[in-house]
This record gives structure tokens, C-alpha cells and sequence, in this order.
């Protein structure tokens, strides 16, 4: 008592009273009252037997300009994303489907493949791990690996280019792949081998929602006229593998690919039914990602070997190689910043051009890519802004993503976006797609 | 009168240098680690309500595991899962603290099975949308600061500590409340160049875990903005035995249920 009362009585004579004073308010919390009556506490254990998620959203777009190969609105459905999760033992299954009503596809017949009607089921799993070392994923999955951000080298696992184009969420560029993954542990270094039985194509551009620029006739190429293609569809035929050997050096993590198995979008056409094909693909590649300077630093590069003879069929894409270099860093409070390079250089180039009919368009031997990632996060993070931007200078065309999103409550959330596609030439990788900028607002609820 | 006063301001002199004796770095040291350190590693689960000066309020919900890589007080990895809200559900933040660098994180995605090496931010910038700050939630070094015991009485140190780098922070200085009893920070105020105070934290409840006196309750203030975050530790346990494999891509993909529930 005594002890408490000179610091404040001399505060008040010196004037300067308010350390003093602050140090007085500073009540006790509950349970430090008197330190022996603690007891030690219970810890509850409570488990989820079955887990339950999803969401509910619509969202509607709709073209910028006129497009002649194209409805006017460029997305405008309604989705309920289910999500089970159920535990056993030792095994997980987990069940991920979503239900749309899209009346701008208009096509209401399932196709798990494509991805088109009522209903695509994204995830079909069960996850276990059957030795210590070793886990094991079979059934419908989404699968990523790789370092570049939203530039795919040795990720050969199936994309949607569609949803991408239109405006979906993010989530949706991945296509769900029907595999088996088995991933080895062995401490430093690690193995995962994926297995697809029957290949999985990318959900690619076909022109039901996207047009395009169709090589053949020289012209833009939409609904009317989509894509057909030789499908491969035999089981433990036409399958693909794809392998991972990875392992970090401190703060670097390095990895090893190969894949083996199908150009994922058509790179080939059937000379007599005109249909695209998806020729053999071979993938060897290397990655290392880890911090540099203030920031995090990643390379990645890949040999596409494609199918034999390639260089000199014109019906067939050429092998390739493709490398990025990417580098993302915190530029502000709550605004980050990531450029990359991106290249594909086509190889056996002499040879393609001497294959090339009369008058074909002709492909540079280089395409050269650069990306710029933008985000801000304001207002505790509830507003989110943000702008990614292909810009390639050989092709001198682009496609800019900008998205803002903003959650009203923290299940409800409204966003507004773009995908403008811009460039010189008509048929160039962006260019082609021009009628087909968009903007786009969506409406999500999460439970 | 004048005799009273005199021997007040000795009685008070006296009173302060004993005061300064206390080894600050001492006090300092053992209140960093039972604020971070406790056991070789442990587990809870964290509830955050964000409130806003309107006082519309933003929930937060996960897991958090820790572990230590020794006993020195250094390096630790920490594993975030998150349950609530519904639209980061399933997604873990993944974060290997250095002290000689800037820290390891990373972001698993799982609706693109996706793993996101995150570049390294400011430490005083928010965690997860809340008021509390990275740092916050996994300590700040030690050395970063200058301490001095400013006061001393029978419940508390009320340490003054000065940033080195005085860039590096948004305040000028902080004052920390330390519990005698248990070293645990029970107070701590941040202040601008004004002398106002900007931001504070505030312990609002403490149980003893095995063995361990653990703030289950706490609050971070932002007098600036009139926004604040409660934060409520359950489902605490310090020596759960979490082996240093969990903090590695492997968990990241497959979550190690065991020790979520």
C-alpha cells in the first residue's frame, strides 16, 4: 500500500502523473487474481464426424462489343457448390459437385469430361495413407504443381480456359483429372506419381463460349462451328503419367518433372476428317523456387518433346521449350507485386516453316511473355483489388484480368470484373480472343 | 511539510534504482517466452472477432500448431487451419520463423490443390484481417528493441521499448505491463511521436495449462481507426509431441487430422 502511494503522490508534485497513474488502471485479468487457485484445465477434444460446405452464386456478364459467333452475355448461371467431407478410420472420402443452371451454354446434359450441364463434379476421392512414407489420392481430384503463377510448364493436369476467359472464380481454371496420385516420402526428397488412366483434356477453347480464330478458314470461329475433336478415350490406353521428384536445399525448393502422355489441348489435326487431335507429349523439367532479395524468386523450364516426326508434320505442333522466371514481393501495406517472363520457343523451326503449306499463317519461332500481378487488400482485408496482365511484345497482343472483390458479411461476398483481351493481329494467342472482352459481376454466398 | 516531501522524493529515488536493477533483458527475455515458448510445442484453437468502428463484426476461426525447433527460444514453425470463414475453410498458412531472415511462409489453396510460396511481409501488418499484427501473433525478436524498466511495483515491470530501427515500425515506443507472478505481458501500449497512444493490447483472461500460464482471452485495440480484435484461445495443449514433418508440404496437401480435431 504504502509502496503504491509515493509513486503517486510524487507524480502529482513533479505534475507529471501519467505513467504513474496508467500503471494503476491496469486491472488484473480473470485467472491472475491469485495465482494458486490455477488448476490445470481439460482440454476439449471434439471431432467433426462429417463435414459439410459449399456456396450458392450467380454470376452474369456480358461481351463488350458484338461478337457475330457469340451470345451477347458471355456468362450468366447460377451455382450451388456441395462439399462432403466424411473420416473414417484411416481413409477420407471427399465429395465436391456443383449444380448450374446456365442458360448461355444452354446445354444441360451432363459431360464430366467437358464440364458442360447441370452438374460437374470436381472432386470424387478417397485419400489414405497406406505405409508411413506414402499417401495415397484416387479418385476425381484437382491436381497443381509448379511455380509459375498462372503460367503452367510442368502442371500438365487438365485447365479450363473457358472458365477462365468468362469470368469464373479462379478455383475454376483447374479441371477436375479422374487419377490415382501416390506420393512417397522419403524425408529430404519426395516422389509423387500421378496416374490418369484415361487422359483428361484441358476443358480448352472450342468455341461454344469462346471464339476463336480458325486457322483453317481463316476466319473467327464460334458457336456455330465448335471445335471437334478425336477424343482419346480408351482406358489404360490412352492414359498419362505424370512424375514429381522434389526436395528443398534450405529456403529452395527444387523439383524434377517428366509427364507422359497428350498435348491437353487439340496440337494436331486428322488430315482426312479435319477433326483436332491431341498428339503424344513428352515433358521433361526442372523447377527451383525461394526467396530473393525481399521477395520470392522462381524458375522453371520444360522440354516438350513432342510426338515423333512433329517437326516436319504440319498437322502436328513441334516440340517446344518453355521457360518462366518469376518474382513476387510485398511493395506496400497490403499490396504485393509479381512480374514474370515467360518464353515457348519452338524447335526444329527450319523445319516447320519448309513443312508449311503455301500461305499458311506462320508462327514466330519465339513467343515471349510477360505478366504483371497486382493486389491490394483494403479495408481489413474485406476489399480485395486486383489486376493480372499477360502482355506478350512478339505477339504484341495481351489479356488483362482485373477483379474487385468485396465481402459484405463474411459469408456474402459481390465482385465486379474484367478479361480484356487486346492485340494487332486477329489470329494471334490473344488477339484472336478481342470479341470476346468482358465484364462480369457475381454474387457468392459461402456456408 | 518540506521534510515530507524530501523524503518522498528520496524514498521514491530509492525505489527507482532498485527498480533499474532488475535485469530489463531478463524480464523482457522470460516474458517473450512465455508468451511464445511454452512447452516444446503446442496446439489451440483460435477464435477472432473483428470488429470495426461501426461495429460491424468479421469472425475468424482456426487452428494453430507450433512447434519449436529447440530450446533456445528461436526458431519455430507454425501451422494455421482454417475453419471459419466458410470461404477460406480448409485453406492453411504455413510459416517457418528465422530469426536471421526473413521468415517461410506459405499458402495451400485447396480447391486448386495449389502451394503458394508467400513472399515474406512487413511483420506489423495485419494477420488475417484482424488488428493483431503477424508479429503479434508469433512474437517479436528481442533484440529488435531497446528496453528499460521504467517502473516496478508489486504486480508489474512496466518496460519502455525503443526500436533500433525506427523505420521498420509504424510506433515510436511500446510500454508493456509484465506480470511479476507469471511474466506474461498483461498490457501493452503503443505510441506515436505525439505521445498518443495508437494501438494496444489488452489480456483479458489467463488459465493455467499444463503447467503453463496461458492468456486464453486478449483484445487488440486500434485507437486510431476505433477497431478491435478479441481473440479466445481453446482447446489448449502445450507437449503434444507434433513431429517436424507436419510443418511440410506433405500436411500442407493432406491435413494431419490428428492433431486439427
Amino acid at each position: 500500500m504504502y509502496r503504491a502511494i509515493i509513486p503517486a503522490l510524487l507524480a502529482f508534485l513533479l505534475g507529471t502523473f501519467s505513467e504513474t497513474l496508467l500503471a494503476q488502471e491496469i486491472k488484473l485479468p480473470e485467472g491472475l487474481g491469485d495465482l494458486s487457485i490455477m488448476v490445470a484445465e481439460e482440454s476439449e477434444e471434439q471431432g467433426v464426424p462429417f463435414d459439410l460446405s459449399g456456396f450458392l452464386e450467380s454470376r452474369i456478364g456480358a461481351r463488350l462489343g458484338s461478337d457475330a459467333h457469340q451470345k451477347d452475355m458471355s456468362i450468366g448461371e447460377m451455382r450451388f457448390q456441395v462439399g462432403i467431407e466424411k473420416e473414417f478410420d484411416s481413409l477420407t472420402f471427399n465429395f465436391v459437385s456443383d449444380f448450374i443452371y446456365d442458360p448461355v451454354q444452354g446445354k444441360h446434359a451432363v459431360n464430366l469430361e467437358t464440364g458442360q450441364g447441370f452438374m460437374d463434379i470436381r472432386e470424387a476421392n478417397l485419400t489414405f495413407s497406406p505405409l508411413d512414407f506414402m499417401d495415397v489420392k484416387v479418385g476425381r481430384q484437382v491436381l497443381t504443381w509448379g511455380t509459375g503463377d498462372l503460367l503452367f510448364i510442368n502442371d500438365l493436369f487438365a485447365k479450363d480456359w473457358n472458365s477462365f476467359f468468362i469470368g469464373r472464380d479462379d478455383e475454376y481454371l483447374k479441371g477436375p483429372s479422374d487419377a490415382l496420385k501416390m506420393a512417397f516420402f522419403f524425408g529430404d526428397y519426395n516422389l509423387d506419381v500421378v496416374y490418369v488412366p484415361r487422359f483428361d483434356a484441358d476443358r480448352f477453347i472450342d468455341g461454344t463460349r469462346i471464339s476463336f480464330f480458325d486457322r483453317a478458314s481463316s476466319d473467327l470461329s464460334g458457336r456455330k462451328n465448335p471445335v471437334f475433336v478425336d477424343r482419346l478415350d480408351r482406358w489404360f490406353e490412352d492414359d498419362e503419367l505424370a512424375l514429381r521428384f522434389y526436395g528443398a536445399f534450405g529456403a529452395y525448393e527444387t523439383a524434377l518433372y517428366y509427364y507422359n502422355g497428350y498435348w491437353k489441348s487439340p496440337a494436331g489435326q486428322n488430315i482426312t476428317t479435319g477433326r483436332g487431335t491431341f498428339p503424344r507429349l513428352q515433358v521433361f523439367g526442372s523447377s527451383i523456387r525461394g526467396p530473393v532479395s525481399k521477395g520470392i524468386g522462381s524458375l522453371e523450364i520444360g522440354y516438350y518433346k513432342s510426338s515423333d516426326g512433329a517437326g516436319s508434320n504440319p498437322l502436328v505442333r513441334n516440340s517446344e521449350i518453355r521457360m518462366s522466371v518469376g518474382y513476387e514481393q510485398e511493395i506496400g501495406s497490403e499490396f504485393t507485386g509479381g512480374i514474370q517472363y515467360y518464353v515457348e520457343h519452338r524447335l526444329d523451326y527450319d523445319q516447320y516453316l519448309a513443312a508449311l503449306p503455301n500461305g499458311a499463317l506462320q508462327d514466330r519461332q519465339n513467343r515471349h511473355l510477360f505478366t504483371l500481378r497486382v493486389t491490394k487488400l483494403l479495408m481489413q482485408q474485406d476489399l480485395k483489388i486486383s489486376l493480372f496482365d499477360f502482355y506478350s511484345p512478339s505477339d504484341k497482343d495481351g489479356y488483362l484480368r482485373l477483379n474487385i472483390s468485396y465481402k459484405i458479411l463474411d459469408t456474402l461476398k459481390v465482385e465486379l470484373g474484367g478479361n480484356i483481351f487486346y492485340g494487332q493481329k486477329v489470329y494471334s494467342f490473344f488477339g484472336q480472343f478481342q470479341d470476346n472482352s468482358n465484364i462480369y459481376t457475381a454474387i457468392h454466398y459461402d456456408f | 511539510m518540506r521534510f515530507f516531501t524530501i523524503t518522498i522524493v528520496a524514498l521514491s529515488f530509492f525505489w527507482t534504482v532498485s527498480a533499474t536493477a532488475a535485469d530489463v533483458m531478463e524480464v523482457v527475455k522470460k516474458a517473450n517466452h512465455i508468451s511464445y515458448y511454452k512447452g516444446k510445442d503446442g496446439r489451440a484453437k483460435v477464435n477472432m472477432s473483428i470488429i470495426d468502428a461501426q461495429g460491424r463484426v468479421r469472425v475468424r476461426e482456426f487452428i494453430i500448431l507450433r512447434r519449436d525447433d529447440d530450446d533456445t527460444d528461436g526458431k519455430q514453425k507454425f501451422y494455421v487451419y482454417f475453419n471459419k470463414p466458410a470461404d477460406v475453410k480448409k485453406m492453411v498458412f504455413m510459416v517457418h520463423k528465422n530469426l536471421d531472415r526473413g521468415d517461410d511462409r506459405w499458402l495451400y489453396l485447396p480447391a486448386l490443390d495449389l502451394v503458394k510460396r508467400i513472399a515474406a511481409s512487413d511483420e506489423r501488418t495485419s494477420f488475417v484481417g484482424s488488428h493483431f499484427f503477424y508479429e503479434d501473433v508469433s512474437g517479436r525478436g528481442v533484440d529488435e528493441d531497446r528496453h528499460e524498466i521504467l517502473e516496478e511495483d508489486d504486480t508489474y515491470y512496466i518496460v519502455k521499448s525503443t526500436p533500433k530501427d525506427p523505420n521498420s515500425v509504424e510506433f515510436v515506443f511500446y510500454k508493456n505491463w509484465i506480470h511479476k507472478g507469471t511474466f506474461l505481458p498483461i498490457k501493452t501500449e503503443y505510441y506515436d511521436d505525439r505521445g498518443q497512444v495508437i494501438r494496444s493490447y489488452t489480456a483479458l483472461k489467463v488459465d493455467m495449462i499444463g503447467g503453463h500460464p496461458t492468456v486464453t482471452a486478449s483484445r487488440m485495440e486500434n485507437h486510431e481507426t476505433g477497431g478491435k480484435t478479441l481473440m479466445n484461445y481453446s482447446a489448449v495443449k502445450y507437449d503434444v509431441g507434433l513431429p517436424e514433418n507436419i510443418f511440410t508440404e506433405r500436411y500442407l496437401r493432406k491435413s494431419p487430422r490428428k492433431y486439427l480435431r
